[in-house]
């Protein structure tokens, strides 16, 4: 026997023979009956195998560096609870942020490890497979650790304990859920396209780096610690949307106006959903990192930019609504943080009026409009709370049919006036906070048709626990609406001024710091 | 294409009419976002609009300061965005009113605190 058996093997022939050389071509199945979402969105691949996976990593060598990662974060997550370490956050006040980030943003992570599970079976190219495979686990990995990462918390502060079941419920919260849930009942290109290009690759930066560094600036080293373990990931998940982008591209020329669609689609939605961190970064961390106006200049402004410079010579152009997000800079996070102060009875985490000194911040990252626009607003809550009567909106806000946000956006000229746009479909009138969702809507009314708005669906009378009379004169629909939502009143919502959790802080920390 | 399928694809719209227990209306008042959002509330057809005004507005509104101050045979109606003149005297059906019409007032000389639109 003169065959020669080669004992060891170089990367690229190592990644071949485990992922590669597993893909083959079927003999008595059709390819279309193994792979039956490929076709109908549209879009053509001619060869699968042009795909390039950026990484080429086996799964031995992926298991490897996260076990690596997990160790370092785990030992920072024991130590930093042995050490009572959420007595040093810059204030409790600080944990309303990573509320907001458990109930809105890691159950979409999970529900990410789901989509890539399917692409990693439905796509067809070896390549494309095994890097979505990967992808899936990071993101099951990122649910879990996020959840670990920020458990300690819920022994001591109130609104962490239900973030589940809040996810499917209260009204916010659809927010972020719509979008996911979107993606998640598209085709598997739009799938890709949404999550790997449009949110991992444009907007992602929008997200984690405010979230992380907002972390690091208050003395999170849990969720910072997550986030220094979730980076590197990250980066390939970037890598893979840009990879997709340009192998679709360069496969078809018809597959240009699919998803040119889909990118004006994708960062329309995403950058609605970035609202909740606009006004995270300008009013809900005690200490601040950078504005939302200075994130958006440097990560969507000049990144952005320079990326869909980079695509224009596909014929991509810069995504629909990219000129109304930059007027709206100025004015996203004033307006979306009067949107919970307004309803801060019904969240699971507190509000607040920002101090004169967080205002004089505000009036400097924002000299053209705070003082002009929003400073008397503030001034006046303060005043009124002051006096004892800290204000609530008692009545139910219209929310957009497609963001599902409350119809608080202006029109891109004019801060003063909300923007309203109106469809018609099957006899029914249809509402839109912007041109974006207006648009969305119209390509996919049978979609959109089937919102599940929160506003809309307690006045259907399903958002009501089951053993109550709505009939019954004595009915206090708010209160048995979050009884529903299982948000403990007056401790899981309302101002931050009056919360356990400020008492409690306050308490605990003398008890650490003084006899 | 209104929906891109893989299969036949018919859902029933989730919000008509016949699922709440009166058509929806919503209400903006102009110039005054201290109110975040326009207001969404189940409207019974036989209302009138008089006593939508008379009723329903204060519960709404009569927390901003600008409130007791409005001029209500001054106050412009917009029905969409079109502007309209209501017959307090006639109920919302008969005033064009049905599911998920978008009402919104304008109320001159009153723009919000210190004129902030807020």
């Amino acid at each position: 026997m003169d065959t020669k058996v080669k004992t060891r093997l170089n990367l690229r022939e190592r990644y071949n023979l485990m992922t590669r050389d597993l893909d083959w071509e079927p003999s008595y199945q059709s390819i279309k009956d193994i792979f039956p979402f490929l076709e109908y969105e549209g879009i053509k691949v001619h060869d699968w195998d042009k795909f390039e996976d950026p990484f080429r990593m086996t799964m031995s060598a992926y298991w490897k560096y996260q076990a690596e990662k997990e160790r370092k974060l785990y030992a920072i997550i024991d130590a930093f609870a042995q050490n009572n370490g959420h007595l040093t956050l810059t204030d409790a006040r600080y944990l309303n942020t990573i509320k907001l980030f458990l109930t809105g943003v890691t159950p979409l992570e999970y529900m990410s490890g789901h989509g890539f599970t399917h692409l990693g079976r439905h796509f067809k190219g070896a390549g494309p497979k095994v890097a979505c495979q990967m992808q899936a686990l990071d993101e099951l990995r990122h649910a879990q650790t996020q959840l670990h990462a920020v458990s300690n918390y819920n022994k001591y502060y109130n609104g962490f304990q239900e973030w589940r079941h809040w996810h499917d419920r209260v009204w916010y919260l659809s927010v972020p859920k719509s979008f996911f849930d979107d993606a998640a009942t598209s085709g598997p290109f739009e799938y890709i396209l949404s999550i790997s290009f449009a949110f991992e690759y444009v907007l992602t930066n929008l997200l984690f780096v405010p979230f992380i560094s907002g972390a690091a600036y208050n003395g999170d080293m849990s969720a910072m610690a997550f986030g220094f373990s979730a980076q590197s990931d990250e980066a390939r998940h970037m890598t893979l949307g840009l990879s997709v982008i340009k192998f679709l591209l360069e496969q078809d020329p018809d597959n240009l106006p699919i998803i040119q669609r889909w990118i004006d689609k994708w960062f329309w939605r995403g950058y609605r959903v970035l609202t909740l961190v606009a006004m995270m970064m300008d009013y809900m961390l005690p200490k601040r990192v950078m504005s939302w106006k200075e994130a958006w200049e440097v990560y969507g402004e000049e990144n952005g930019g320079a990326l869909f410079r980079d695509l224009g010579r596909y014929g991509v152009k810069v995504p629909m609504g990219w000129e109304q997000a930059c007027k709206e800079k100025d004015h996203l996070s004033h307006m979306a943080w009067n949107v919970f102060y307004n309803y801060g009875g019904a969240a699971s985490f507190h509000t607040w009026a920002p101090s004169p000194q967080d205002m004089d911040w505000l009036s400097s990252k924002y000299p053209d409009t705070f003082d002009k626009h929003y400073r008397p607003l503030w001034e006046h809550y303060a005043a009124e709370q002051k006096a004892g009567r800290r204000f609530y909106n008692a009545t139910l806000p219209m929310l957009c049919q497609t963001c599902q946000v409350p119809m608080f956006f202006t029109e891109p000229d004019d801060p003063t006036k909300i923007c309203y746009r109106e469809s018609t479909y099957k006899g029914d009138k249809y509402h839109f906070c912007s041109d974006g969702c207006k648009h969305i809507f119209d390509n996919e009314p049978e979609k959109f048709i089937q919102s599940w708005l929160p506003v809309h669906q307690i006045y259907q009378g399903n958002c009501f626990p089951a053993d109550v009379d709505p009939t019954q004169p004595d009915f206090d629909a708010l209160a048995e609406v979050l009884r529903w939502y299982k948000i403990r009143p007056g401790e899981d919502n309302m101002d931050y001024a009056d919360s356990p959790d400020k008492r409690n802080f306050k308490a605990w920390r003398e008890q650490a710091t003084t006899n | 294409m209104a929906v891109v399928s893989i299969g036949p694809y018919k859902f029933a719209p989730k919000d008509t009419v016949d699922k709440f227990p009166a058509p929806l209306l919503y209400v903006g008042w102009e110039d005054h976002k201290m109110f975040c959002a326009p207001h969404c509330v189940p409207m019974p057809p036989d209302t009138k609009f008089g006593d939508f005004v008379k009723n329903v507005l204060p519960g709404m509104y009569s927390a901003h300061p600008d409130f007791e101050k409005i001029q209500w045979e001054q106050v412009l109606w917009f029905d969409s965005g079109k502007p309209f003149q209501p017959d307090m005297e006639k109920t919302m059906a008969e005033n064009g009113m049905g599911h998920k019409s978008l009402i919104r007032f304008r109320t001159p000389g009153l723009t919000g605190l210190s004129g902030s639109a807020f």
